[in-house]
């Protein structure tokens, strides 16, 4: 239950920072540092269990049709990762509170940085591979916000897509090869495919599955060629990048390949795809932090090497590999975070990151200088310090290779040369910074030392570094060996965490890379001119920007060869594929077109009805220059709908039907205004000639089609509607039952679509300014008077009529023709009649209310009936309903669904209005600024 | 009896129903075609109600109502375009 909890908590504490940000900075750090606290108490226990040897779990179904369940697991190394996560999670909070400039709003930075925290604790924490994945994407995503939270600035943003395009895609490699890991193992538990190794191994998907999740795991960790986003995230607040970008989230690819080692490991492609790939980042990035002249872009590289130290430790193999691997997983956190946080202190007092103007800091900020030293030293490798200690345990295996033959000498000679970079990427942070003469031209001058409390977690991470480089036997040893315990899934190798091994080969290379990496030093000045001029230039997030560029071009010259922004031209293909998918078949003539059954007599009444439908449908076609006129005779094609719906039984149909005609011919005219009355033929001859018979075929083929199907005899779901309307759903009007119950979910999406759309047209509109259209130049205004009195007088009367028919038809829609939707239309029209009678303004007076506020009511009172049901252990939207008895009244019928249906009514009634209101007021608007006169 | 009356009762809305269209087509002015659309919403609830007595059923006589509603309000929203050109000022 406790793993539960310590998941779950941060998310719900994300809640608490933006709240208690209103009160200030102070608040808001407080209230996230309590997260932090809470679960790391919350972790004694698991921790204590896995000690003990019995890793507890907890399983929840989630959706155990698919196989994917809720399984929580804490052993050893997901133990040590949530000591990590949220130790160092509590020290950047406190950092932050004093890091944060006067305009980052505090809550959202912290309530972010929960949510990142809590998305790594569920990865850790996770023993389902899918369900992984989920926490695996939402670190990508809190990270692409955390990264962007300067928002203004361009470098955040560019560094926040980047980072998201190269997480995400390797997050869908990671999925593509989780789901082949499963169909491999047959399962999504980690704890049993952990045990399924030899299987995995020797399955001929394996290669493929290894290459998917390597691609996962090395775009997290930014290994070469995928590192290039790491730099660029830089741009983020430095506690973010101290602790998502060096101490943890970077460390999720690394935890994977330590959580997956037992099942994947032990072979030729392993050693070659991880090996391979750690020697490259552990070198270039070595190679490249020596030449960065921002302080976090050094840092950055460096990170970038120590990675590929770790990938490369894994990839040799070997269980005292492993160990190391997990050794400098504990190391590299330490050391790093502290660094990225000195280097945020130096940034805040000196105002730059630029290496060449920062010197001589020492004197200055004699506490954090002596830290960051302290820092840089383990970072370099230095003994007494505990980056000296996993060093040095690489050192020895690297010599460990019998699988490279007559190559061995290879990879001590690369690791001592990335060593020797190291020590001058170190050197190079320690001499330029606090010492090297005086700063020069620092924006902020002089620099201060920085606040206490600002340096206290800098402090308690570099003790660590000491005391773990001392006393390691004391400190590190029993955690260390839990957590190799369990990436091994197996016994562990016999170690020695000695400080003094004697004077061994790693001590020779330890020594060669301490004064080779000095003297490299030294001698930058050449250095740097040397590799000014044979790389300049060669980027890889320029090249990745590149690529980028061409795609993004590609994509449009795409879009553009199928849609050049004609909507004819869409219409007629749209049309033509239409009636190509209908006339095909029908011209293959495998059945006959009619069917068996009879032609029903047709009425006289009926028949004109038809014929005066037809008639007006052309005239539309012929008046269709002359707007208005077209617009008319349009109206009578609806009014005949109107009564072919009710002819043929279907009354909901016909009263949709009608309020819709008459909101469309009021949208209609409101768009007139602002269109010229009469529009010019454009089209040449051959155009009308294709366009004539483009609409005969269409036309044509819909009319064969359902003579077609009415000639058929059909049963249809229609009749298990029918027979469960009332039995199951308590309403006889099988329509309106459909709707708000069988398929209610469509309704809940098909009115959020409404009220998106509304919202849109909102947005579209808001600031426009159009000129009104004109008929042959000038535009009659055959009334002066605004409003008309007796007009005004008589809608009055009408509003309260109309509202009690809106909301009869609205009570009664369950069991006969009506219901929300047609209600909402209704009361709609009822509102917007006094707009026309008496003017926005006096109507305005009269009710004030934000359509926005009515449409997000209804949304969201549907969605609560929905969501109401799982109160009563139903599934979303299950409606109930009973029969009643009230005295004077009657029997009276309550169902969930009526309040279902209220949410439709009032997103329909605010849909309405907010359009038909903002096109008004776009009119209006003009003509008050006379911007467009 | 009352059959035979609705009977020629369709037969005269019928005829009405095509004379409104005829105006409707020919005009010549505006405001002639706007009143053809009214009176033939008017008409179209003159038809419903005796569809309804013809079959014997009132569902009808709703719908006819709020076509007595809606048209009211599409001629009001069309006059007021014809009268100032902006529907909702």
């Amino acid at each position: 239950m406790n793993l539960l909890f310590i998941v779950l908590l941060p998310f719900a504490g994300a809640l608490l920072p933006p709240l208690a940000g209103r009160l200030g900075r102070e608040a808001a750090a407080w209230t996230a540092a309590i997260v932090p606290v809470l679960a790391l108490l919350l972790a004694l226990e698991p921790l204590l269990a896995a000690f003990a040897g019995a890793p507890m779990t907890v399983g929840r179904a989630w959706l155990p049709q698919a196989g994917v369940d809720l399984i929580l697991r804490m052993d050893g190394l997901a133990g040590l990762f949530i000591l990590l996560i949220l130790g160092i999670g509590l020290l950047i909070i406190l950092y932050a509170n004093y890091y944060l400039a006067e305009d980052d709003s505090p809550g959202r930075f912290f309530a972010l940085l929960l949510l990142f925290m809590g998305a790594m604790v569920g990865i850790v924490l996770s023993d389902h591979l899918l369900q992984l994945l989920v926490f695996w994407e939402l670190t990508s995503l809190s990270s692409f916000l955390l990264i962007g939270f300067r928002h203004r600035s361009v470098e955040a943003r560019q560094g926040a897509k980047m980072a998201l395009a190269v997480t995400g895609a390797g997050g869908l490699a990671l999925l593509a090869g989780f789901l082949l890991l499963g169909r491999i193992t047959g399962s999504y538990q980690i704890s049993t495919i952990l045990g399924m190794g030899d299987i995995i191994r020797a399955h001929p998907l394996y290669v493929p599955t290894l290459l998917l999740i390597l691609l996962g795991a090395f775009t997290k960790s930014a290994q070469f060629p995928f590192h290039f986003w790491l730099p660029q995230a830089m741009a983020a607040p430095t506690p973010v990048s101290a602790y998502l970008h060096s101490a943890t989230m970077v460390k999720a690819g690394v935890f994977l390949l330590a959580r997956l080692f037992p099942a994947l490991s032990g072979t030729d492609p392993w050693f070659f795809l991880v090996g391979g790939t750690g020697l490259l980042t552990l070198v270039y990035g070595a190679y490249s932090a020596l030449f960065k002249h921002d302080l976090k872009g050094l840092l950055a590289y460096s990170t970038i090497s120590h990675l590929g130290l770790i990938v490369l430790l894994f990839g040799i193999d070997t269980p005292l590999a492993a160990v190391a691997a997990v050794f400098h997983i504990i190391n590299h956190a330490t050391f790093k975070a502290s660094l990225f946080m000195a280097a945020g202190i130096i940034d805040h007092e000196t105002g730059t990151r630029d290496m060449r103007r920062i010197n001589g800091l020492w004197k200055y900020m004699p506490i954090s200088g002596t830290l960051a030293m302290v820092a840089a030293a383990a970072m370099a490798g230095v003994p007494l310090l505990n980056g000296f200690m996993s060093k040095e345990m690489f050192f020895a295996e690297t010599f460990h290779l019998a699988v490279l033959g007559s190559f061995s000498w290879f990879l001590p000679v690369a690791a001592t040369g990335a060593g020797i970079l190291a020590v001058a990427y170190s050197a190079r942070f320690i001499h330029d910074v606090f010492f090297n003469g005086e700063p020069v031209n620092l924006p902020k001058y002089p620099p201060h030392e920085a606040p206490r409390y600002m340096i206290l977690p800098v402090a308690v991470l570099v003790g660590q570094c000491l005391i773990v480089g001392v006393f390691p036997t004391l400190t590190v040893a029993p955690f260390l060996a839990l957590a190799s315990a369990a990436v091994l899934n197996g016994p562990l190798p016999a170690y020695n965490l000695a400080v003094w091994h004697g004077f061994n080969a790693p001590f020779i290379m330890s020594l060669v890379a301490m004064f080779g990496g000095i003297l490299l030093y030294s001698r930058r000045h050449a250095l740097f001119a040397l590799h000014d001029r044979l790389f300049w230039g060669i980027e890889a997030h320029l090249l990745y920007r590149r690529v980028v560029h061409r795609l993004i071009d590609g994509a449009r010259m795409a879009t553009e060869a199928i849609d050049n922004g004609s909507l004819q031209r869409s219409v007629a293909l749209l049309l033509l594929a239409a009636g190509l998918a209908v006339l095909l078949p029908l011209a293959s003539g495998d059945s006959a077109l009619a069917g068996d059954l009879p032609i029903s007599a047709v009425d006289p009444v009926t028949l004109l009805g038809a014929l005066l439908m037809m008639a007006a449908a052309l005239a539309t076609v012929f008046f269709h220059r002359q707007r208005l006129i077209a617009l008319i005779v349009l109206s009578v094609v609806g009014l005949l709908a109107v009564l072919t719906f009710v002819r043929f039984s279907a009354p909901d149909l016909a009263l949709t039907q009608l309020a819709v005609e008459v909101v469309t011919i009021m949208l209609l005219l409101l768009a007139l205004y602002f269109l010229p009355q009469q529009d010019r033929p454009e089209s040449p001859g051959w155009r009308r000639g294709r366009d004539l018979l483009l609409a005969l075929a269409v036309g044509g083929g819909c009319g064969l089609v359902t003579w077609a199907i009415l000639t058929r005899p059909a049963t249809t779901i229609a009749d298990y509607y029918l027979a469960n309307s009332l039995p199951g759903g308590g309403g006889a009007n099988v329509v309106n039952v459909i709707l708000v119950d069988f398929r209610g979910f469509d309704t809940l999406g098909e009115i959020t679509v409404l009220a998106i759309a509304a919202i849109a047209i909102y947005a579209l509109l808001d600031r426009l300014c159009l000129a009104p259209g004109t008929l042959y130049g000038v535009r009659p205004r055959w009334a002066f008077e605004r409003h008309s009195l007796v007009l005004a007088q008589i809608t009055r009367f009408l509003l309260p009529l109309a509202l009690m028919v809106a909301i009869y038809f609205f009570l009664r829609g369950h069991n006969a023709p009506g219901g929300g939707f047609i209600a909402g239309l209704i009361t709609a029209i009822a509102l917007i009649l006094q707009y026309m009678a008496s003017g926005i303004t006096w109507t305005q007076m009269q009710w004030h209310q934000h359509f926005h506020k009515v449409i997000a009511w209804g949304v969201l009172l549907a969605a609560a009936t929905g969501l109401g049901s799982w109160l009563f252990d139903r599934p979303f939207l299950t409606s109930a309903f009973g029969h009643y008895d009230l005295p004077l009244i009657g029997e009276i019928e309550l169902a969930t669904a009526m309040l279902f249906d209220l949410g439709v009514y009032l997103t329909v009634v605010g849909v309405v209005m907010l359009i038909l209101a903002t096109l008004a007021l776009l009119s209006r608007r003009c003509v008050e600024t006379g911007r467009c006169n | 009896m009352l059959n035979l009356a609705v009977i020629i009762a369709f037969v005269c809305i019928a005829v009405a129903l095509l004379l409104n269209f005829w105006r409707l087509i020919r005009g010549p002015s505006l405001p002639d075609r706007i009143l053809a659309l009214d009176t033939m919403y008017i008409n179209t609830v003159a038809l419903l109600v005796l569809f309804g007595i013809y079959q014997g059923l009132t569902v009808f006589f709703e719908a006819a109502l709020i076509i007595a509603l809606m048209g009211f309000v599409s001629t009001v929203a069309l006059c007021k375009y014809l009268l100032r050109g902006d529907i909702i000022e």
